[in-house]
């Protein structure tokens, strides 16, 4: 499993961060600013989740003036579909060799 | 426990198996039963054992986490930098046992976090499902 999906996987762990992420998903482009007087934590916390979200592609930023502006980067989440297939794959082949495992008990 | 919510984050695998719990039970419990279909592992029954599952490509650190003999198990797995919860549940049937696994992603960190960060996380995926639909 390539560290892209653990890095996403973390970014979107904390509830801030999945609060700033969704809020943004569901609102479009937003200023630090107006994350942080919605969020209900200091500028800098805000600007710190943004750089871990950012890091991990989940956001984009644009400067415009004094002001950057984030939105949401939806494709980056395609990692955590293609995760739980691999995992679905990964424990319908353990399902058979337990299957395999219980008809040896039986004799 | 499989709500539509969390489907596309959790990993759900179940099967009718013609064998009985007590059966099904052992080869789940038992460190030289779970290697022969899972991995080399240092597993104990008890709850709050730490235990490493390893094969070839690496290894998955858990800690048991729930076990009530015959019904249910459950266990942290971390592995690549990701945090899950791995639970097994039995339900007895006239033909045998009903066996379902759930691996539920997005642990925070701590186990004893869990039941509030699952709840956390199923109110996000339900915004994330909407999200993925709309990517495809």
């Amino acid at each position: 499993m390539p560290d892209t999906q653990g890095v996403l996987f973390r970014a979107l762990a904390d509830p801030t961060r999945r609060a700033i992420f969704e809020r943004l998903c569901r609102d479009g482009e937003q200023t630090v600013g107006a994350l942080t007087s919605w969020a209900g934590v200091s500028q800098p916390a805000v600007s710190k989740h943004l750089g871990v979200l950012k890091q991990a592609g989940l956001v984009r930023d644009r400067r415009a003036g004094r002001q950057t502006h984030y939105s949401a980067q939806r494709g980056a989440l395609a990692p955590l579909v293609n995760w739980t297939s691999q995992m679905a794959g990964f424990w319908q082949s353990r399902f058979d060799r337990l299957e395999d495992l219980l008809k040896r008990m039986d004799q | 426990m499989s709500e539509p919510a969390t489907e596309t984050l959790s990993v759900i695998v179940e099967r009718d198996m013609p064998y009985p719990a007590d059966r099904i039970w052992r080869a789940l419990t038992q460190p030289h039963l779970i290697a022969e279909w899972l991995m080399q592992n240092d597993f104990l029954p008890v709850a709050g054992h730490r235990f490493r599952l390893t094969a070839d490509w690496g290894g998955v650190e858990c800690e048991v986490l729930v076990i009530e003999q015959y019904k249910t198990l459950s266990y942290t797995w971390a592995a690549f930098g990701v945090a899950t919860v791995v639970t097994w549940t039995l339900t007895p049937t006239d033909a045998g046992t009903h066996l379902r696994m759930e691996q539920s992603g997005f642990l925070a960190d701590q186990p004893q976090a869990y039941q509030g960060a699952r709840h956390g996380w199923q109110r996000f995926a339900a915004a994330l499902e909407q999200v993925v639909a709309r990517l495809e």
